[in-house]
């Protein structure tokens, strides 16, 4: 029995079968869609079903083992090292576009327009090309048609960094009010951060409309679309992502499950928005700023 | 409680029949397993299967390259063969094998019950047979599977690739994901499980190894994803990054996949040092020579490995400075590496050596990867490089450090510990001809495409000039024997698991030292329910005090 208190292994489980499923069938789906096999897109829609289903499912049981007082200090520290390495994983992944960014700006243009060694490259590939960032011009207009103009920064984008930076400041007051045992400030905190991320959302969704209505700024818009869309969009979607999450700790913390001293769902939502948060200043400032 | 016993466990059993503290009845029991040792033997199995699939690939290259002219497959074919053989060796055998290995042994080395993240666990590994049938499946569609190389180079992938190259995609998505999600379990399991008495320096090699693996695994192979995310936004969604004609740069792929590439090539490596410097000390009968110099070394070049991706594309334009630092930061490597090297000769330096099963394999391991890793040297060389690149004796290179190197540390690796893991001994006699089987086809298989490659023959082609007709002759007969030799792995495994002799001491090998020896034989189904005391953990240490 001592050796049962000791230590804590969670029993078998189906879930992870199923997400593998979900997993296999999201993007083997999506592939096919790709293809024009009209099976393809059903199997995807399917999929997705599949790993929400799973996703609710998993987490829903997590929770319940979590109230029921099954895990201990450990299994909690075992989380926390888990959540943090993941966030650092997501890092890595923004960082390959964020390196293809600064590899277009500052090599391959200037590359294209003959800089450094590369004079035959300018001279023979496209010698009409001249280099310039943001890209409006590319070296084969016929292929990659220009924008008629870009977003800039002290538009929709400073607006919403200011959003992002206040919701920071929210969640943290929720979290002070958290370690605090008070109650409504908590509730009030997590609100006012959701309805920050969702207004986020909403002026991004705004920016893209007028990307693709008025400025024909597109993903086939040469370079310069294409990491701005990969970068803004995959950040976007991690800020649906966390505000998704948010509303789900919401509901638990509406229901009573933190406390001062267990709250690790809670710390793990706040890391991942702090990380959105800290992504989005990157792309700020380079995406958007210093252009 | 300072031991472990099976007294505790057996009480467990009688006191309550929870149904959390033996093995599930039936096949479901694989399916939902949170056990550690049952999802390592997943893994392993998995690992098997996909070693054969890769090698029969192998084997079609070989019969192809066997005399000149084009006899049993069309060239495109070929290159399928070429990019598929190397894909599933990578992804689906050598890194399986070692996340196979690490669920199995590391649990029990630092003195855990289990990995931190059980269901986690569980779930990496039942990524990876979607993950490997959606791989495979693209040979079967229209156009064929992906043809461009396993380094999958833009605007071959790209532009000019079949419509399978989107499955590939996502499954390379898939194999990350898995990878990701086992890295931090190791991660967690090394920082939180392991047993209070037991310091970071006082960790066994292995578990050193595969835990700085861990970290590379977790910087690089998202990286590996958003590479394959651009290359499925151009092929499908009209960005540009890797075409010129937008404003992008193929070379850019290059540099993208290589920084991935660089650290998983010491991905593939590190842990197998972790397993040979166990071996080594168990039959050399003296504690590792260097432990300290062993994980500094490790961690140096993990460390390096971060900054010296580009040598892999001196030619593919690039300014002279950069080449030049790219040399120098490659060349660097050799000294840990050569540390490591130096350390295993001087734990066998007057040891009272016996010459089991492993210890051959580990001893194999210790001079073939030294070659593979001279080659290694010659090729980081720009001037020599620009003669290498691309030939055969880069193919010569990364298959003596990935066969005779990893692969081989693999096997050794399962020699070692199988009798723990089954509580049965496998037939040494026909072990030791397995040994001197492959010991001997390997080398006849790679040996000569140093001098094919040297003499200019290029890699990736079904045909070639007469003047390479011998040695190309030889390295396939090589390479059959070589692929031979896994079936006779197969039925040596096999045989042992059924009709292997019991073992029942704890210690299998005399003087095998760490806590996974003082577990009894087989290993019980949840590994340490109590924690280990430092007493023993020391006296269990294999690199201090008396053998």
């Amino acid at each position: 029995m001592q050796s049962n208190e000791q230590y804590y292994v969670p029993s078998g489980s189906y879930w992870p079968m199923v997400g593998s499923v979900g997993m296999a069938a999201l993007l083997g789906g999506f592939a096919s869609s790709l293809h024009d096999n009209h099976l393809g897109t059903g199997i995807m829609v399917l999929g997705l079903g599949i790993i929400l289903f799973m996703v609710f499912g998993w987490m829903g049981q997590v929770v319940q083992e979590s109230e029921a007082g099954h895990y201990n200090l450990q299994v909690d520290k075992s989380f926390r090292i888990g959540m943090g390495w993941f966030i650092f994983s997501e890092v890595m992944f923004f960082a390959a576009f964020f390196g293809a960014l600064f590899y277009a700006r500052e090599f391959s243009v200037p590359w294209l327009n003959g800089e450094g060694n590369n004079f035959w490259t300018g001279e023979l590939l496209w010698p009409e090309f001249k280099a310039a960032w943001p890209l409006v011009e590319m070296p084969d207009p016929q292929l990659y048609p220009s924008p008629d103009g870009l977003i800039h920064a002290w538009g929709i984008p400073a607006i919403n960094t200011m959003l992002l930076l206040a919701s920071g400041a929210t969640l943290t007051w929720a979290h002070w009010a958290l370690l605090n045992n008070k109650r409504d400030q908590l509730i009030y905190g997590m609100i006012a951060t959701i309805v920050l991320g969702v207004i986020f959302i909403g002026f991004q969704v705004a920016e893209y409309g007028e990307a693709y209505g008025h400025l024909n700024l597109k993903m086939t818009s040469g370079v310069y679309g294409s990491t701005f869309f990969m970068l803004t969009g995959f950040h976007g979607f991690h800020v649906v992502l966390g505000t998704i999450m948010l509303v789900v700790i919401l509901m638990r913390v509406i229901r009573g499950h933190f406390d001062a001293d267990n709250h690790f769902g809670f710390e793990a939502v706040a890391w991942y928005w702090h990380f959105v948060d800290v992504v989005w200043l990157g792309l700020f400032i380079y995406v958007y700023w210093l252009v | 409680m300072a031991t472990t016993t099976t007294d505790i466990e057996a009480d467990i059993h009688h006191a309550h029949d929870d149904h959390d503290h033996g093995p599930e009845p039936g096949l479901m029991r694989w399916v939902k397993t949170t056990n550690h040792k049952d999802i390592g033997y997943l893994y392993m199995w998995f690992a098997f299967a996909m070693l054969l699939i890769g090698g029969a690939m192998a084997m079609v290259i070989r019969a192809e390259l066997f005399t000149p002219g084009l006899q049993f497959v069309e060239p495109q074919f070929f290159n399928q063969m070429t990019t598929m053989h190397g894909l599933i060796m990578v992804f689906g055998a050598i890194m399986p094998a070692f996340v196979g290995l690490a669920n199995i042994q590391i649990p029990t080395m630092v003195g855990a019950p289990d990995m931190a993240l059980p269901r986690m666990n569980n779930w990496s590994f039942w990524i990876l047979p979607f993950a490997g049938a959606m791989l495979l499946s693209t040979m079967f569609m229209e156009g064929g599977g992906p043809a461009f190389g396993w380094t999958f180079y833009a605007p071959l992938s790209t532009t000019f690739a079949p419509d399978s190259t989107d499955f590939f995609i996502f499954a390379i998505h898939m194999l990350g994901f898995s990878s990701i999600m086992g890295a931090i379990n190791i991660i967690a399991t090394v920082m939180n499980m392991r047993a209070s008495g037991m310091k970071l320096m006082d960790m066994p090699l292995f578990v050193w190894t595969w835990f700085i693996t861990a970290f590379l695994l977790i910087a690089a192979m998202p990286v590996l994803a958003g590479a394959v995310t651009m290359m499925l936004t151009d092929r499908n969604f009209g960005t540009s990054f890797f075409d010129a004609a937008g404003g992008g740069d193929p070379v850019m792929f290059q540099h993208i996949f290589w920084f991935f590439g660089h650290p998983e090539v010491y991905i593939m490596i590190l842990p197998a040092f972790g397993i040979v410097s166990q071996i080594i000390p168990t039959f050399a009968r003296k504690p590792l020579f260097g432990y300290s110099s062993m994980v500094y070394a490790t961690a140096s070049i993990a460390i390096l490995s971060f900054v010296v991706w580009a040598h892999h594309m001196f030619l593919t334009g690039m300014p002279v400075a950069g080449q030049m630092y790219f040399m120098y930061a490659t060349i660097l490597i050799s000294v840990p590496t050569g540390v490591k090297v130096f350390n295993w000769v001087t734990t066998m330096w007057k040891g009272s050596m016996t010459f089991e099963i492993p210890m051959m394999w580990a001893i194999a391991f210790v001079i073939l990867f030294t070659v593979g890793g001279l080659s290694g040297l010659m090729l980081g060389i720009v001037p020599a490089d620009i003669q290498y690149h691309d030939t055969y004796f880069v193919v010569a290179h990364f298959h003596y450090v990935l066969v005779s190197g990893a692969l081989f540390s693999i096997i050794a690796g399962v020699y070692y510990w199988l009798p723990k893991w089954c509580g049965r001994m496998f037939n040494e006699k026909l072990a030791k001809i397995h040994f001197w089987w492959a010991v001997i086809s390997v080398n006849v298989l790679f040996f000569p495409m140093h001098f094919l490659g040297l003499a200019g023959m290029p890699r990736r082609i079904p045909d070639y000039s007469l003047q390479f007709a011998d040695f190309n002759l030889i390295a396939s007969l090589g390479g059959f024997a070589f692929g031979l030799s896994f079936l006779l792995l197969a039925y040596i495994v096999v045989d042992c698991i059924r009709n292997g002799k019991r073992v029942e001491e704890p210690r299998v090998w005399e003087s095998a030292k760490g806590l996974e020896w003082t577990l009894p034989t087989p290993a019980p189904y949840h590994t340490f329910n109590d924690e280990p005391s430092r007493e023993l953990i020391l006296k269990e240490s294999s690199h201090t005090g008396v053998h």
